[in-house]
């Protein structure tokens, strides 16, 4: 899929990481603002989608390092043990445990259980939809 | 005791790393962690198996449901839980150095791991669904352990079979124990064990007591379910020793004597378990001595050794469960220590069956000395724990309230035969004729020797020290199984009874037996006829009758055509959702009421319809898609007028994926032609038409109709200050319901490897 056109191209070198921060960005207030794990997923997800546009397979997947089908398993992985610190702070398996932090650019910063439980969804969502991109684009060439 | 039990998963995950860094010694490394949990099960033999206390601890799981991780350490749990680690220290040693250079050895540590944590699980838990969860566990990993060597085709149907025959029984077992604790109030076994009268009057008693009762028997391997356990010796032989010899298969026996106090003593019981396992019993060790394959030959006699604890356990007399420790605790030490010394036979000579063995004992005089030793238990010589245990069963037998008669002419005929099998396990590969091997014989190196001798020496050992076994080890054990402290005391020497003279007469019988071996199959060549009309054959009977089943049924409802997909479901929900509508017509009040209606909505509405028209009209791909496209994005636009900025930006996002897709298979369509004809595009038109019109009902009905008070006000009040999130649609996802999310992103990753799998297999398919 060797596009031709030059605006496609270019826009889309400069898209592809503001994309990428935007869907992190998403990702990490979806807590309080719209967002969350999943719709930053699909953004990245597309990201990824328009490199594929103006580039090929083998460039896209060298440019994303990880297998996708690693994500999923990773991903699974992430949300699932997101549960446990629960457990171990004798609650009930994925009660959500926070710790409020005083960082020193973000100042006060939260983080919590559903945060890591966010970034295994996200990762699953990017490797969902990446698997069956990539292959159906493998299949294509 | 969470620790003890997660720490072999935790291991088992790092055992991969630690078999590529250290593949020599691996298996050393990780026997560690079996050698540490024994020690710290071990120090518990005061305590617990001396003074008689009883540890819990409990966690919180689901507790709405009444699910804990509970865990309770009482003298069964430590006599199981000190069997499941020592000899699981053996196993994991022996199976570094017997699987050397094998390709998938590190995921042999992986899952024998896994196999002990959750067996540990098993016999520690105080609730009943975390019991069964490690239960299926231990279901789990025999399969993949039996099922290790994947390129062979007999190991994936034992391995098969193994599994739907335990995981058959486990179901059983779930509705059984939901109502157990239905019935008794609790899922906590501390708190069953005491409500004996009451449980056993219930009327709900009889099916409670069936349905664990299957479960029992299938893991453990009794009639009509045994046939899977001589296949399960698929599995390398370390595996078999440790799943299908000394732990696994009696988890089944476990959960019988565990739940003894609380169901048992009844003539049910005693009926169901003591003629079931009696008639086990017979048959195992039948089938065992007319075998001649090393492992089948053991194999037969550990349904022999499981259908007599079931017996024992079904008599229930305190004398009978006297006996059933002992028996227990014997069998795991000698049975464990014969396995092993297969696995020796095979790795050293590559012999697999008695008949090609023979003579070995020169070359490898320890083996033949320690395998001697192991066989005189299992034969029940005087002075090896196995002695002790068969004479208190044959004393148990005798004094047997119910049935005495049959169970004592089966004990003898076993006994019998018993000796046999260990005549044929400990005189046949070594002593008499030598028998050319395919490999040279040598004596096998300390990692395989471990776990023989010194579990051999412990069969000497304990019967030697029978008055000490039972204070400090069984004693405890032996009260938990029957509710209360038990008077009998075990030794060595009983003087010269009844039980004395059976063992006397069945040891003379038996090497009779023993020196007729090749007659004797002959001669009992009939049974194969039998075998053509067996459990095993219905079992082969009805997984072919499920898969003709679901050919048929997969031709009807999914025969390839989306269309067809899209009807039959479509179809069940105008059934389903309009009967209940019609079902509940009077309660519904239909309000049309159009006063705050907005000129914007008017607009979007219109749209929508008009994108809906010409998707359905149109006679060109490319403005179907667009078409749909629009209505997408209608319909995110919907979300956000009506604030949902959450479902509108996903939305979005999804007509855009859907556009990427789309132009990726556009290639792959054939041309946009009208292939149906009319009268089907009117039928297609109907249905849809049906559709829109129960789905409009069923939102208008919805709208005005309130059954129960809506949970939003709570998740409105609670987002902020119990979750820490202003974004309720978010916090809903990964907080307050995180459980279904989960599930969700399972299925989402399913469905990406169903994706690639189709992918995958059809270009495979055009490459062949």
């Amino acid at each position: 899929m060797n596009s031709l056109s030059l605006v496609l191209r270019t826009t889309g070198y400069f898209l592809l990481p503001l994309l990428l921060i935007f869907s992190v960005f998403l990702l990490l207030r979806g807590h309080d603002e719209p967002g969350g794990g999943f719709i930053a997923g699909l953004v990245a997800a597309a990201a990824v989608c328009l490199h594929l546009f103006f580039t090929d397979v083998p460039s896209t997947r060298k440019l994303i390092h990880i297998d996708p089908r690693d994500l999923l398993g990773w991903g699974l992985f992430l949300a699932t043990v997101s549960g446990v610190p629960g457990v171990f702070m004798g609650d009930a398996f994925f009660t959500s445990q926070w710790v409020e932090l005083t960082l020193p650019i973000l100042g006060e910063t939260k983080l919590g259980t559903p945060l890591l439980f966010d970034i295994g969804v996200y990762a699953v969502v990017i490797g969902t939809v990446l698997t069956i991109v990539l292959s159906l684009a493998e299949a294509e060439e | 005791m969470l620790l003890a039990v997660l720490s072999g998963f935790l291991v088992a995950a790092l055992a991969p790393l630690v078999h590529r860094l250290q593949p020599r010694f691996g298996g050393w490394l990780l026997a560690l962690l079996p050698a540490a949990l024994f020690i710290w099960f071990a120090s518990h033999l005061r305590a617990v198996g001396h003074d008689g206390e009883v540890l819990l601890q409990s966690w919180q799981w689901i507790p709405s449901l009444g699910i804990h991780l509970a865990f309770r350490l009482d003298g069964l749990s430590l006599l199981f839980a000190l069997l499941i680690s020592g000899i699981g220290f053996f196993i994991v040693a022996y199976a570094g150095r017997y699987l050397e250079g094998h390709r998938d050895q590190g995921r042999l540590y992986v899952l024998l791991l896994c196999f002990m944590a959750s067996m540990l699980g098993l016999v520690l838990s105080d609730n009943l669904i975390s019991l069964f969860v490690f239960w299926e566990l231990t279901s789990i990993t025999s399969y993949l352990l039996v099922g290790f060597n994947h390129a062979s085709k007999p190991a994936r149907l034992s391995a098969r079979q193994g599994l739907f025959v335990t995981v058959a029984g486990g179901l059983a077992l779930m509705t059984g124990l939901v109502m157990l604790g239905m019935v008794g109030g609790s899922y906590e076994l501390s708190e069953l064990l005491t409500e004996r009268e009451a449980l056993t009057s219930h009327a709900l008693y009889a099916p409670i007591l069936l349905l664990i009762v299957v479960g029992a028997f299938t893991k453990s391997a009794q009639f009509p379910f045994h046939f899977w356990l001589p296949n399960a010796m698929a599995a390398p032989t370390p595996v078999s020793a440790y799943l299908h010899s000394a732990t696994m298969v009696k988890a089944g026996v476990y959960l019988l004597a565990r739940l003894q106090p609380a169901l048992g003593g009844t003539e049910l019981w005693t009926a169901v378990l003591g003629l079931a396992g009696a008639f086990t019993m017979f048959l195992g060790v039948f089938l065992a001595v007319r075998s001649t394959g090393i492992k089948r030959v053991l194999a037969y006699s550990t349904v022999m050794a499981l259908g007599t604890l079931t017996m024992l356990i079904g008599i229930g007399t305190e004398l009978a469960l006297t006996a059933a420790m002992a028996f227990l605790l014997a069998h795991s030490l000698y049975k464990g220590a014969l396995f092993l010394v297969a696995g020796i036979i095979d790795h050293e000579t590559g012999s697999k069956d008695f008949l090609d063995t023979g003579g070995l004992g020169k070359a490898m005089p320890v083996t033949a000395l320690f395998a001697g030793v192991a066989a005189l238990s299992l034969g029940g010589i005087i002075p090896l724990f196995g002695f002790v245990a068969k004479e208190l069963m044959f004393e148990a037998v005798l004094d047997a309230p119910l049935f005495s008669g049959i169970l004592a002419t089966l004990a003898v005929a076993s006994a019998v035969m018993g000796v046999t099998v260990a005549a044929i396990v400990g005189l046949k590969p070594w002593y008499g004729q030598r028998v050319q091997t395919k490999k040279s014989p040598h004596e096998a190196p300390p990692a395989l020797l471990a776990g023989p001798v010194v579990l051999a020496t412990l069969s000497l050992l304990l019967g030697l020290a029978a008055p000490q076994t039972q204070s400090w080890l069984l004693g405890a054990a032996i009260t938990a199984v029957n509710g209360a402290p038990v008077e009998k005391s075990i030794s060595l020497w009983h003087g010269i009874n009844l039980p004395l003279m059976l063992s006397a007469a069945s040891l003379a019988l038996g090497l009779l037996l023993y020196a007729g071996w090749a007659l004797f199959r002959r001669g009992t060549r009939f049974v194969d006829l039998l075998a053509k009309i067996g459990p095993e054959q219905i079992y082969e009977r009805s997984i072919d009758g499920i898969t003709r089943l679901s050919a048929w049924q997969t031709r009807m409802l999914q025969n390839g055509y989306l269309r067809y997909y899209l009807m039959i479901i479509l179809g069940s929900t105008i059934v389903l959702v309009g009967s209940q509508l019609f079902a509940f017509r009077d309660h519904i009040t239909l309000l049309f009421d159009f006063s705050d209606l907005r000129l914007y909505e008017v607009v979007v509405a219109g749209v929508l319809a008009s994108a809906v028209l010409m998707a359905v009209l149109t006679s060109s791909r490319l403005s179907a898609v667009a078409s749909l496209g629009a209505i997408g994005f209608t319909v995110a636009l919907v979300y956000v007028l009506f604030s949902a900025p959450d479902l509108g930006i996903t939305q979005v996002l999804i007509e855009t994926l859907t556009v990427i897709l789309l132009v990726l298979v556009l290639f792959r369509l054939p041309r946009f032609i009208k292939l149906s004809p009319t009268h089907l595009r009117l039928r297609d038109a109907g249905l849809a038409l049906a559709v829109g019109a129960t789905m409009t009902l069923l939102m208008l009905s919805v709208n005005n109709t309130y059954y129960f008070p809506s949970i939003s006000e709570y998740h409105i009040a609670e987002s902020a200050p119990a979750a820490y999130g202003r974004n309720i649609v978010n916090v809903i996802l990964v907080d307050f319901r995180t459980l279904d999310t989960l599930g969700e992103i399972f299925v989402l990753a399913l469905a990406a490897i169903g994706v690639l799998a189709m992918i995958r297999f059809r270009a495979e398919d055009k490459d062949t």
